[in-house]
């Protein structure tokens, strides 16, 4: 035999092992080969010797070569060669267990020369008598599939499997049902990616017709966990034909509600959402959705991380139908030790859940909340405080005391974001609790964070006629005005402006003071270009300026959803996906669809699913933020005025100054969004940013157009122009910092 | 569907790579390494890079990994997980780098049967001890006929179950482990209670008997409807897959043919009337900024001829805590720097005894004063032959082609660790 490679070293003294008259000696060497496999090594040069081994009575040593092969075929292609003898002549063997590993290893071999091989095994193989055989091989027909779709449409595969699907084995219809989606699935995205090019007729290769569905049906309660996965998603697909039909699967899907494993009671979930749209009886759909509720609740006692799924995909459900759990918000409360990203979740729920009759529960659990350790999490309790409010009416005393309460414990994040929630409950009950502003204001000095500043700022300019030493307290921030952030500054600016038009006597010299700093020390362009606006009002028409920026604000309210009605639906037919988990469409983190800035915006299918979903995204995601979208129009006209103004202006005029916001950091929400994604970033935001752009020009009429105009030309490529607008957008919400 | 499934160590080496799929390169591993062993900020189970998911779950300081490229199912792919672990745990023991290390072998052929181009396939863990061993097995004639039985148990309808098992002794016993959860608020009021039950159920029964079980149950869909009677109400229950879940949603019966050997019949939960076995009164006072004051009493709250075995109360302490001193009765009590609490051991209290514990923590002072979180105390415990829920297994029948008797043993397990939770 020829020598490769040098006489010494690991793979040397493998290689005499693999080679050696002693079994053992082999079998051991060959599982040191896996072992150096395993943490990377490189030992491909062993093929040979290790393919010597292939043809033995020992299973064990036989699956040990096949693993082998898996991983090295792809780079030894001549010599995988040598082993189609050895699998054509497994595929023979008495043994069915052998037979399927030969099918099932061949599949996985990805090598183009031992493809043509495959063909006759797995002829054989799709019609042996024993179906363990049958079931390895439905699933090697969508591997050969994904390698070369047209040696299996040659083959007549395709119908094989359609066949199949009336095999009297249950693990052999759910293999076939899966092997059949996971085919349409590929052929659906060739035909979407590529719509030039030789697209094999795949135009609903798996198409479940009325006699598929029922052979499902029984199949369905037979078959292991994961087969009633793979045939309720198949199931999912299917359009029924009328009432009746909807009817009948719901019935027949309802019991798998019972089934041990998490995925197979959230596909069911699924299934009924989907088919519950055609059920017409009232009564009905009430007992399907009074039998999906305890169910979801067992969920909770999963593992966290199917606990993390189940609550997410709740979460999801509860915005289409709020209902759902209404009496159960006690199995919501946050055990101490729950992971982080459970508790979260729990207490997004548990606010969704919140009504009159359980507010006070819910109140004493978030305020115990408020104690832990976990800054994160302890925040976010807080913030619900502050959503509780806003959503019920009755209670907002309740969590005004409650707040009080926390402000007293003077931890410095805890005040911080009390006064940050206190001001929504201000802007959702003007002039209500006023009683409060004292206490607040004594915290002014622990407060060190830009959001909270400017909140405190913007309730002391709201309520500035009502407080004695309003000057007095804003004339610290003027002081300090340079230093500020850029959110703060401009909260500054707009507060120290009411406070003059409500008190002019007293105030003459904080505003000359705010304005000459704002205007001639500042670097920020969108703070000197309000602060000129607000001077320009101020000096020309002081009736009208009051009119602008005394305006009363619109309501906040909670919004009920967080995604748009169109992707919600669509989400909640995806129920258990990595979609609902996240709650985006798939194409926002799945390969094909994932199209980059430029795709989406000069696409010819100007209305694609993908800028579709991309919008509702967006959308969704300003529905998230409603509540502090709304509060950044502080004072109504004026902000908007003004922040399209400036923005526009200052993209336009001055660039410099403007890419240095651009490079500067900024807490804008859609990264957030986007973050997530990690390094798909500039691909999405860009995306995502253009309708907001679209949402901000139409909020402020011709300026953000013009804003968007003026911009285009100034950015370097794509990407950057894109984030330009988004950058924008984020200093408008940053604006106030009510973020 | 799974692309590709890891097993990393704390270090995030890779102990276990396999790929199921072609739109993954073994470097993908790196990855994971880099965006989540070594990031300590990450608080998701579920990663996104790009197109790629990570899914992963801890166990004993591993990383089980699953990736995937498309619109997967989150459930399933995480059940899975949780379903490989079982399966490792039930073969090599525990689960831990060692043993996946020594077991390398015998775990890519369990991955490679249990999933297939990523699709979970088989996972019945009796069906898999048949045919994958940690001996080595030869395929041979005698082999073959064997083999085909093995295959029609993986694919059959009742995959849990051989044909031809044989006792001499037919015999089924059944525990019915019940886990109380509590959080109880500081003024003593129950916030939530409730009980995660389930009925574990070992089965030594020969040829295919056809098993009917009985409970004092009763499924509560609706809650409006009035309670009556002893029957226990049941928010919800999960089955087996050997339960026939069309029988039990039309007729409320739960029949099966059980796997042989040791397995999960059902899960249930239970809100209602939840009994709580042991009452935890705590008093702490905060003396200045100096010193903390404990006194704890445990009531057992049940029959006098019952007893409740190990239990550990942990009771947190400020931060700050230099010493305690601890007074007990009863058990042993320590206090334990390193986790911040006083670790209360009572090997055993019977029914209607009382215990308590008294302790004075002193503090150091601290420059910044913070104010104490009180963590709730923890409770542990093993109450036997008394459930929480008051569920009761009325009958256990079992029928066989050739009618032979068999004993059922019946037993009773409430237990609590972790999820037992007083404030204070």
């Amino acid at each position: 035999m020829s020598v490769r490679g040098p006489r010494k070293g690991e793979n040397y003294e493998l290689s005499i092992d693999l080679n050696s008259e002693y079994r053992d000696k082999r079998k051991d060497a060959i599982k040191r080969v896996i072992a150096a496999m395993t943490v990377g090594k490189d030992v491909s040069g062993l093929f040979p010797d290790v393919l010597k081994n292939m043809q033995t009575e020992d299973l064990e040593q036989k699956k040990l070569v096949y693993l082998y092969l898996m991983n090295y075929a792809k780079t030894q292609p001549e010599l995988v060669i040598l082993a189609v003898n050895t699998f054509v002549k497994d595929t023979d063997d008495p043994n069915p267990l052998v037979r399927a590993l030969a099918i099932r290893t061949m599949g996985c071999l990805r090598a183009e020369k031992i493809i043509d091989y495959l063909s006759d095994p797995l002829q054989k193989g799709l019609r042996d008598e024993n179906p363990y055989v049958r079931k390895t091989a439905a699933l090697c027909v969508a591997k050969l599939y994904s390698l070369k779709p047209e040696l299996v449409i040659e083959n007549g595969f395709l119908e094989q499997l359609h066949d199949m699907i009336s095999d009297a084995n249950p693990m052999v219809v759910a293999n076939t049902v899966a092997a059949l989606t996971d085919i349409h699935m590929t052929a659906t995205s060739q035909l979407s990616s590529s719509s030039a090019g030789p697209v094999p007729e795949g135009e609903g290769i798996f198409v479940i017709s009325p006699a598929i569905l029922s052979k499902l049906l029984i199949a369905l309660n037979e078959c292991s966990e994961w087969g009633r996965v793979a045939i309720l998603n198949a199931l999912a697909r299917y359009e029924a034909q009328g009432e009746k039909e909807s009817d009948h699967i719901c019935e027949r899907v309802v019991p798998q509600f019972q089934h041990a494993n998490g995925g197979v009671v959230l596909a069911a979930v699924k299934v009924i959402m989907i088919h519950i749209r055609g059920v017409q009886r009232p009564e009905l759909i009430k007992s399907l959705i009074k039998k999906m509720a305890p169910p979801l609740v067992t969920l909770l006692s999963s593992p966290p991380e199917v606990q993390w799924v189940a609550l997410r995909n709740i979460n999801l459900l509860l915005q289409k139908r709020p209902d759902i759990l209404q009496s159960e918000m006690r199995v919501f409360f946050c055990k101490y030790n729950d992971p982080l990203y459970v508790k979260v979740e729990k207490l997004d729920i548990m606010v969704r859940l919140a009504g009159e009759n359980n507010v006070e529960a819910l109140l004493s659990e978030l305020k115990e909340y408020s104690s832990e350790v976990d800054v994160d999490f302890v925040r976010k309790s807080i913030k619900a405080i502050g959503q509780t409010a806003v959503k019920i009416d009755s209670a907002a005393e309740r969590c005004v005391n409650v707040l009080l309460e926390l402000i007293n414990t003077r931890v410095s994040y805890v005040v911080q974001e009390a006064v940050v929630v206190m001001k929504d409950i201000f802007r959702k009950y003007p002039s209500t609790y006023e009683g409060v502003i004292p206490t607040l204001c004594s915290n002014l000095d622990e407060l060190d964070e830009p959001e909270a500043k400017a909140s405190l700022i913007w309730i002391i300019g709201e309520y500035a006629n009502k407080i004695d030493n309003a000057d007095e307290l804003l004339g610290i921030f003027v002081d300090s005005f340079t230093e500020e952030s850029y959110p703060v500054q401009l909260q500054t600016l707009t507060a120290v402006v009411k406070l003059f038009l409500k008190k002019p006597d007293s105030s003459q010299g904080v505003v000359q003071r705010v304005l000459n700093t704002a205007t001639k020390d500042c670097d920020s362009p969108d703070v000197r270009d309000r602060a000129y606006i607000y001077w320009r009002l101020l000096s020309s028409d002081p009736a009208s300026a009051k009119a602008v920026v005394l305006a009363d604000r619109p309501p906040i309210s909670i919004p009920q959803t967080t995604v748009a009605p169109a992707l919600l639906e669509k989400l909640l037919g995806e129920i258990s996906s990595l979609a609902s988990v996240y709650h985006k469409p798939e194409e926002t983190f799945v390969g094909k669809g994932r199209v980059g800035a430029d795709s989406v915006q000069r696409g010819p299918t100007g209305l694609s699913d993908a800028q579709r979903a991309l919008q509702t995204v967006a959308q969704g995601q300003q529905a998230e933020n409603l509540l502090d979208l709304d509060s950044d129009e502080v004072s109504g006209d004026t902000t908007s005025l003004g922040g399209g103004l400036s923005s526009g202006l200052a993209a336009m005029e001055i660039t410099p100054a403007a890419k240095n916001i651009i490079s500067g950091t900024s807490s804008n929400p859609l990264d957030d969004l986007v973050s997530i994604f990690g390094n798909s970033t500039p691909a999405m935001s860009s995306n995502v940013s253009s309708p907001v752009q679209q949402s901000q020009s139409s909020q402020f009429g011709g300026m953000g157009g013009f804003g968007d105009l003026g911009l285009s030309p100034t950015a370097p490529k794509p990407a950057g122009n894109a984030s330009s607008p988004q950058q924008q957008q984020g200093q408008e919400e940053d604006l106030l910092g009510l973020f | 569907m799974i692309s590709a499934f890891f097993i990393f160590n704390q270090k995030g080496e890779v102990l276990i790579s396999r790929l199921f799929r072609t739109d993954f390169k073994r470097s993908i591993a790196d990855v994971f390494r880099i965006q989540v062993v070594s990031n300590p900020d990450v608080r998701s189970p579920i990663i996104t890079l790009g197109s790629t998911s990570f899914f992963h779950t801890r166990v004993n300081n591993l990383y089980v990994v699953a990736v995937t490229k498309s619109n997967a199912n989150a459930a399933l792919i995480f059940e899975f997980c949780y379903k490989f672990i079982n399966i490792a745990k039930s073969y090599f023991g525990k689960v831990d780098e060692e043993s996946v290390k020594n077991n390398f072998v015998v775990i890519y052929e369990l991955i490679d049967e249990i999933v297939d181009f990523g699709y979970p396939q088989n996972s019945e863990i009796d069906t898999l001890k048949t045919y994958i061993t940690t001996e080595s097995v030869v395929s041979s004639a005698v082999a073959v006929e064997e083999s085909s039985k093995i295959t029609a148990q993986a694919t059959g309808a009742t995959s849990w179950r051989r044909g031809d098992v044989k006792y001499k002794k037919n015999e089924a016993f059944v525990d019915v482990i019940e886990n109380v959860n509590l959080i109880m608020s500081a003024k003593g009021n129950v916030l939530r209670a409730d009980v995660d039950g389930h009925i574990q159920m070992r089965a030594y029964l020969s040829g295919t008997p056809e098993c009917k079980f009985g409970l004092n149950d009763k499924l509560v869909i609706d809650k409006s409807q009035g309670s009556g009677g002893d029957a226990v109400e049941l928010d919800d229950c999960h089955f087996h897959q050997c339960v026939r879940l069309h029988e039990f949603d039309l007729t409320r019966t739960i029949s099966f043919v059980p796997p042989d050997g040791e397995f999960e019949l059902m899960r249930y939960r239970s809100t209602t009337n939840v009994k709580l076995p042991l009452r935890v009164l705590p008093t702490v006072t905060e003396i200045g900024t100096s010193q903390v004051s404990y006194a704890v009493t445990v009531k057992a709250n049940f029959n006098s001829k019952l007893s409740a075995t190990n239990v550990v109360l942990r009771i947190p302490t400020p931060l700050n805590t230099t010493n305690v001193e601890c007074k007990v009765a009863n058990g042993k009590a320590k206090y334990v720097p390193a986790e911040n609490v006083i670790v209360w051991k009572i090997p055993r209290i019977q029914g209607g005894q009382e215990c308590t514990l008294s302790a004075n923590a002193e503090l150091t002072s601290m420059t910044t004063r913070q104010v104490w979180a009180r963590p709730p105390i923890d409770v542990d415990f093993q109450v036997l032959m008394f459930t929480s829920s008051g569920l009761i297994v009325r009958f256990l029948k079992v029928f066989e082609k050739s009618g032979y008797t068999s004993i059922k043993w019946v037993r009773y397990l409430t237990k609590a660790s972790g999820t037992y939770q007083i404030r204070f």
